[in-house]
């Protein structure tokens, strides 16, 4: 049995500081997940609308954000937006700007897709039985839309965790950072850290993205 | 915009283009291999290796390529297997790339209708014949939107590959911002190659999707 580097953990408080490194990352996907969530939705009813301005934003935004990879636009915030106007960001605050730019797209997109899939019987009789626009949006629309956008948007929300691991290239103090810190700290003592570390991360990872995917394949399968 | 200094690190940025694009490109074929082996493992429901296949299909799309990269490049030579960055990145690749390109071609497959089987089948063709020349062109058919959206996605993940020193665009582009404070020319002539490789291989997808939707295939 070679050895793994796994004892590692157990020394000090490492494998707490591996947990605290993963709470960094999932803090900013969830903060960027429930601005996405709630900014998609508004522009994804607006946008449902066909031939409207917002649908064009919208259009031209996701080709935008679909064209390029997460870690350009990452950049952009981080390194371009500073530069060009000259204020000061933090890693962790870019990373949450873009992602949200991010997943208000997408889910918008999500959002303007379920909305629209929803026959226009549906808002006509709603409407005909004197219902407001409000309200057929409240207990008309978004009932039944919600059924196809629940499995889709948890879909989102687990790439939007795997997508943060990027955030440690702009210097975010996070898992992947600690693991580093904890290897370089540890290397006299066992040198072969880096692959109980490692794939303690990757295992971690795994934990934290599987229930997620496997909530949304479930829930499309019982709404189908 | 200083246009000298462009000009001068442009062949820096074609080498890195040049390199990202290799990458990649292996990176994505080893992908659709491993991918259409794991579809045909899930398939013919082979005992045992269909239990792996499936595991294996779970972990790959539920772990990021960056950890996954870090796993290979400074986990793996602990235990003896040692790899060179860019075998490192296209191994990563592939190995992100496999599980995705498993769940579209399955989901490609099983949209067949079963009676296309039992035909052939019944038909007399063998079950050779029968997934060569009945089913894998429908399911293919079927998989191309998938299959071109993961191109796509799998040649942006390329982006990564600077975190274990490969010299790609990400890698040149930060370093000139670290050594020049180029910030501008540098994220312009980055945007700008990624632009180069992505928008071509999108538009592909869209064309290569509408020809087959127009010929009657798939869904």
């Amino acid at each position: 049995m070679p050895d793994l580097g796994l004892e590692v953990l157990w020394r000090g408080k490492n494998f707490v500081r591996l947990l605290g490194g993963l709470w960094v990352a999932l803090r900013i996907s969830l903060i960027a997940a429930g601005i996405s969530v709630v900014a998609g939705i508004l522009l994804g009813i607006a946008a449902s609308r066909k031939r409207s301005v917002s649908s064009v934003i919208l259009r031209i935004w996701l080709g935008i954000i679909h064209i390029m990879p997460q870690m350009v636009l990452l950049f952009l915030m981080y390194f371009g937006t500073t530069r060009a106007f000259g204020w000061n960001l933090s890693g962790e605050t870019a990373a949450i700007i873009v992602f949200s730019l991010w997943g208000a797209a997408e889910m918008g997109d999500l959002v303007r897709g379920a909305v629209s899939s929803i026959p226009v019987i549906q808002r006509e009789s709603a409407e005909a039985l004197g219902l407001k626009p409000f309200q057929v949006y409240r207990w008309i629309i978004l009932p039944q839309a919600v059924r196809r956008l629940l499995p889709l948007s948890i879909n989102l929300i687990t790439r939007m965790i795997k997508t943060t691991s990027l955030v440690t290239l702009i210097g975010v103090v996070e898992i992947l950072k600690v693991a580093q810190q904890i290897i370089e700290a540890n290397r006299k003592a066992s040198p072969n850290a880096a692959f109980g570390v490692f794939l303690t991360i990757f295992v971690m990872y795994y934990l934290a993205c599987r229930p997620l995917s496997l909530a949304a394949k479930k829930l499309e399968k019982h709404w189908r | 915009m200083d246009w000298a200094y462009i000009e001068k690190v442009l062949p820096l940025y074609g080498k890195a283009t040049w390199l990202t694009l290799r990458t990649g490109t292996a990176g994505i074929l080893l992908a659709t291999l491993v991918g259409l082996l794991c579809a045909a493992v899930l398939h013919w429901r082979i005992p045992v290796l269909r239990r792996l296949i499936a595991a294996y299909v779970e972990l790959s799309r539920n772990t990021p390529l960056l950890v996954q990269l870090f796993f290979i490049y400074y986990g793996l030579p602990k235990i003896g297997i040692k790899t060179n960055p860019e075998a490192c990145g296209i191994a990563g690749l592939a190995f992100l790339g496999g599980g995705y390109m498993a769940e579209a071609f399955r989901s490609g497959i099983e949209a067949v209708d079963r009676i296309q089987e039992e035909s052939a089948l019944s038909l007399g063709l063998t079950r050779k014949q029968t997934f060569l020349s009945v089913i894998l062109p429908q399911a293919a058919a079927i998989s191309v939107s998938a299959f071109m959206a993961n191109v796509v996605f799998l040649m942006k993940e390329t982006s990564v590959f600077s975190a274990v020193s490969l010299m790609d665009l990400m890698f040149t582009a930060k370093d000139q911002i670290g050594l020049y404070y180029r910030t501008t020319e540098s994220l312009f002539l980055l945007v700008g190659a990624y632009l180069l490789i992505l928008l071509p291989l999108s538009l592909l997808g869209t064309f290569w999707e509408r020809r087959l939707r127009h010929a009657g295939f798939g869904t």
